[in-house]
């Protein structure tokens, strides 16, 4: 008898205590079970990587209660991932990290879902790109290099890239509507796989994100030529000899006016609870603030803009428009 | 030799005792989830990639390595006991390691698989021991044309091989191809044969159908053999490991031409699934007894996992030296790298020298522990077919389900699969024969890819697929074991000329 009262005035104790605990002044939401993290591409990519670097920093900081559970779901140009999101209604354990293919996937291949469908949380970052060329081409400048593709025949100079009909081949189509050339556009699966086909002399250029480049630029092997930013990069640590990610032009000033960066962004479920929202915005805030995200900004030269709200709202608003217009003048919009 | 030199220096990193403890957890772990269908290494990297933040760099990599060679030899342990391949790769060890368990060779099939599995590894990694530099500028020549005309070799090798008619063999191939075009068209970026369902925006997936085909379909032939299985009559006992080992030596001509045909398609990339496909075409050729394959021969068990298992480890180095990684596991690893604040790229063996030969170190020393770890648990496997089928029957089937959920965590994937399970029935039970129809799912769709980015950068002439000695030299050898039988049979026309039918 006295046991049992003696264990539940304890009880009753521990209660009160973790009560007065949890009254945490912040949001009062939390994840109740495992947190998904979809990836809409496939594993090894710069999304998969930034989401399960993410994964990781919540562990190692211990951010979170629950676990970040990564889940690539890349059929359909990433239209399985989306559609799954778009499916979860109300369900505040989910989130989706986005890469141009938010905006592409829809308009390409008619597969039915938009943003609008999704809440914004957070804009991560912005990857850049670069246009690179082998190492061993004579090709030092934009200006040589468009003077050599203008002297051959259409077609004979090869674009490779990542995908079809997303941010490569864009950047591709804008690249000759500016010059008033024809590339001959190449799509592989991965960065990585794009990177060693310049290194391998199977293409004459690419786009790749300075993530997917730098490995072979640090080697000697490629060249960058120009980024297509409106400011170069911030990157001032020296990567190649004497030259560092701030060194290298942007396209503008190279005589390309062409300016193209990607979002890194988080997106939710629609209807779900805005605490949620906000406790999400907070731990990316976290995340944001650790040494290992620092390190992954720097190595891939990364644009580190962060917005959330409203803000966010809005710029993915405008940018969606711009892929519109980008896609219909490619003439990349889905027939159906 | 400064590579000598370098490994030493590897060895002395990987023998602490916290990362000898890693090794084994990882290769127990590993062979787990190379048991498990569905689960392959590609998802139990990358759910314990995380965890390994705060290790250091060298005893994560050898953690998550280790569940990959774990994982390799896991693979082969369903395909052989159930004809349930546990991993893509050991969709070949079906053929002839299931009718030996059926035969109540279990043991063997299995010692032969985990033997030949290791000396493919081992072969593997003095190639990258030796040769990481030389290698890794090899990979470099591989453009589209070269990688289709790598498919189309191994598609060629398969060609005609079988006891059934060859006209079922290329129709099954050609279903399989049809299969493998279903869901979104990298060069194009459209969806095809959709029928706008979104279930199919990402296509059949390869292991849902194998899943299917093999283990739901095996189950159903049993069943309707009398729910007997005939692997009652097993020996199990320690003895039978060095039996087995007596045996295996007279087969060196085959292991030898799978661990290069293993390393070559693990190199290029190509990956560990083709090159073990491959190697069994090419074994069943050249064997004097290779029509007795299908039927239970112990070198239809050692070609193909000898090769799976060269390829699988020398998948790696195209990832440390190129960052391109060779296999989906080798993708996720090379996620973890940077991560772990690693660049993969041609300066890693120059910059983290304490890392790769850590690595490499750990490569040699994992599949020895590997090795030993299986080989102690044959017996055990064996006993498993001892299980009435009856209790066991049920067990597969919530296996193979919870497999092939596993695979893209949907719920629609289990359907496919019952729905492969039934056609593999009818399929089996037409005398189709199911190993086109599998090669044509898994390499359809990359060999098409690549014959299509082949095209583009040609701008349509097909003289791209004989442009230079590489490429050239690679669809001769595909012609030929295209037209095999056909030459074999006028060469021996012309040495019995005038002998009457």
């Amino acid at each position: 008898m006295t046991h049992t009262l003696r264990s539940r005035v304890v009880a009753v104790a521990m209660t009160a205590l973790a009560a007065g605990l949890y009254v945490t002044p912040a949001s009062a939401w939390e994840p109740t079970r495992n947190v998904e993290f979809i990836v809409p591409a496939g594993t090894g990519g710069g999304a998969d990587q930034m989401a399960r670097m993410i994964q990781g920093i919540v562990t190692k900081h211990n951010l979170m209660k629950q676990s970040v559970v990564v889940i690539n779901k890349a059929g359909g140009a990433g239209g399985e991932g989306f559609l799954d999101i778009k499916n979860s209604k109300g369900n505040p354990n989910k989130l989706v990290i986005t890469l141009s293919n938010l905006f592409t996937t829809p308009l390409a291949t008619g597969i039915p879902f938009s943003w609008k469908e999704m809440t914004p949380v957070a804009m991560l970052a912005l990857d850049e790109f670069v246009l690179w060329v082998n190492a061993d081409s004579p090709y030092k400048t934009v200006a040589e290099l468009v003077a050599a593709i203008k002297a051959a025949p259409p077609g004979k100079f090869k674009m490779g890239g990542t995908g079809s009909k997303q941010e490569d081949q864009i950047i591709t189509v804008a690249l000759e509507k500016a010059t008033g050339t024809k590339f001959t556009y190449v799509p592989y699966k991965g960065g990585g796989e794009v990177a060693v086909q310049l290194v391998g002399k199977h293409v004459d250029m690419t786009v790749n994100n300075p993530i997917e480049g730098v490995a072979q630029w640090r080697a000697g092997k490629v060249r960058p030529l120009c980024v297509f930013d409106s400011k170069p990069l911030a990157g001032k640590a020296k990567i190649a000899g004497d030259l560092s990610w701030s060194s290298i032009p942007t396209c503008k000033s190279q005589g390309l006016d062409i300016e193209y960066l990607m979002l890194r962004g988080v997106f939710m479920p629609a209807n779900v609870p805005k605490d949620a929202v906000d406790y999400y915005v907070e731990l990316f805030k976290k995340v944001r603030a650790t040494p290992e995200w620092a390190q992954l900004m720097a190595d891939g030269a990364f644009n580190q803009s962060f917005m959330t709200g409203a803000d966010y709202t809005k710029w993915v608003e405008g940018e969606e428009k711009r892929h519109r217009n980008l896609m219909k003048e490619a003439g990349f919009l889905a027939t159906n | 030799m400064e590579a000598i030199g370098d490994l030493m220096s590897g060895f002395a990193v990987v023998l602490s005792w916290q990362n000898f403890v890693y090794m084994v957890i990882g290769i127990v772990l590993g062979v787990i989830i190379g048991v498990l269908p569905g689960l392959g290494g590609a998802n139990g990297v990358a759910i314990l990639l995380p965890l390994t933040f705060s290790m250091p760099p060298t005893s994560a990599i050898i953690l998550l390595s280790c569940i990959y060679w774990g994982a390799l030899f896991g693979g082969a342990i369903t395909s052989i006991l159930f004809n349930i391949p546990g991993e893509p790769w050991s969709v070949a060890t079906t053929f002839d390691g299931h009718p030996m368990a059926q035969k109540g060779q279990a043991g063997e099939a299995l010692t032969a698989a985990f033997t030949s599995s290791f000396v493919g590894a081992l072969f593997a990694v003095i190639v990258i021991t030796l040769a990481a530099p030389l290698v890794a500028s090899f990979a470099l020549q591989f453009g589209p044309a070269e990688k289709f005309s790598v498919f189309f070799l191994a598609f060629c090798s398969f060609v005609g091989m079988g006891k059934e008619p060859p006209t079922k063999t290329i129709a099954a191939m050609m279903l399989g191809f049809a299969l493998a075009a279903v869901g979104t068209d990298t060069v194009t970026g459209q969806l095809r044969l959709t029928f706008g369902s979104t279930e199919l925006l990402s296509g059949f997936d390869f292991l849902v159908a194998v899943i299917g085909l093999f283990g739901i379909g095996e189950i159903l032939l049993t069943m309707e053999e009398g729910l007997s299985f005939k692997g009652k009559a097993a020996r199990i006992n320690a003895a039978v490991v060095w039996q087995t080992w007596k045996e295996l030596p007279r087969y060196w001509m085959t292991s030898l031409r799978s661990c290069l045909i293993g390393c070559w398609m693990g190199i290029t990339p190509a990956g560990a699934t083709p090159a073990s496909f491959m190697s069994y075409g090419i074994a069943k050729r050249a064997s004097r007894r290779g029509d007795k394959f299908g039927t239970g021969e112990i070198e239809g068990v050692v070609a193909p996992e000898t090769a799976a298992h060269a390829a699988g480890t020398s998948a790696l180095l195209p990832m440390l030296s190129l960052g391109v990684p060779g296999s989906p596991t080798a993708a996720v690893l090379l996620g973890g790298l940077l991560i772990w604040g690693l660049q993969p790229g041609p300066l890693l063996f120059v910059e983290q020298k304490e890392f790769v030969w850590g690595l490499i170190a750990s490569m040699y020393l994992g599949n020895i522990v590997g090795l030993i770890v299986v080989l102690t648990m044959v017996p055990f496997f064996a006993a498993i077919l001892r299980v009435p089928f009856g209790i066991i029957a049920p067990i597969i089937l919530v296996i193979c389900a919870i497999g092939a959920y596993t695979v893209h965590n949907n719920t629609f994937d289990i359907i496919m699969m019952l729905v492969f399970g039934v056609a593999g029935y009818f399929l089996k039970k037409c005398n189709y024969p199911l190993a086109p129809l599998v090669l044509a799912i898994v390499l359809g769709d990359k060999a098409e890819e690549s014959f299509r980015q082949s095209l583009l950068i040609s701008q349509g002439g097909l003289g791209i697929f004989f442009s230079n000695g590489l490429v050239s030299t690679i669809m001769a050898l595909g012609l030929v074991a295209l037209f095999w039988p056909v030459l074999s049979n006028l060469y021996g026309r012309l040495l019995t000329p005038a002998r009457p039918t």
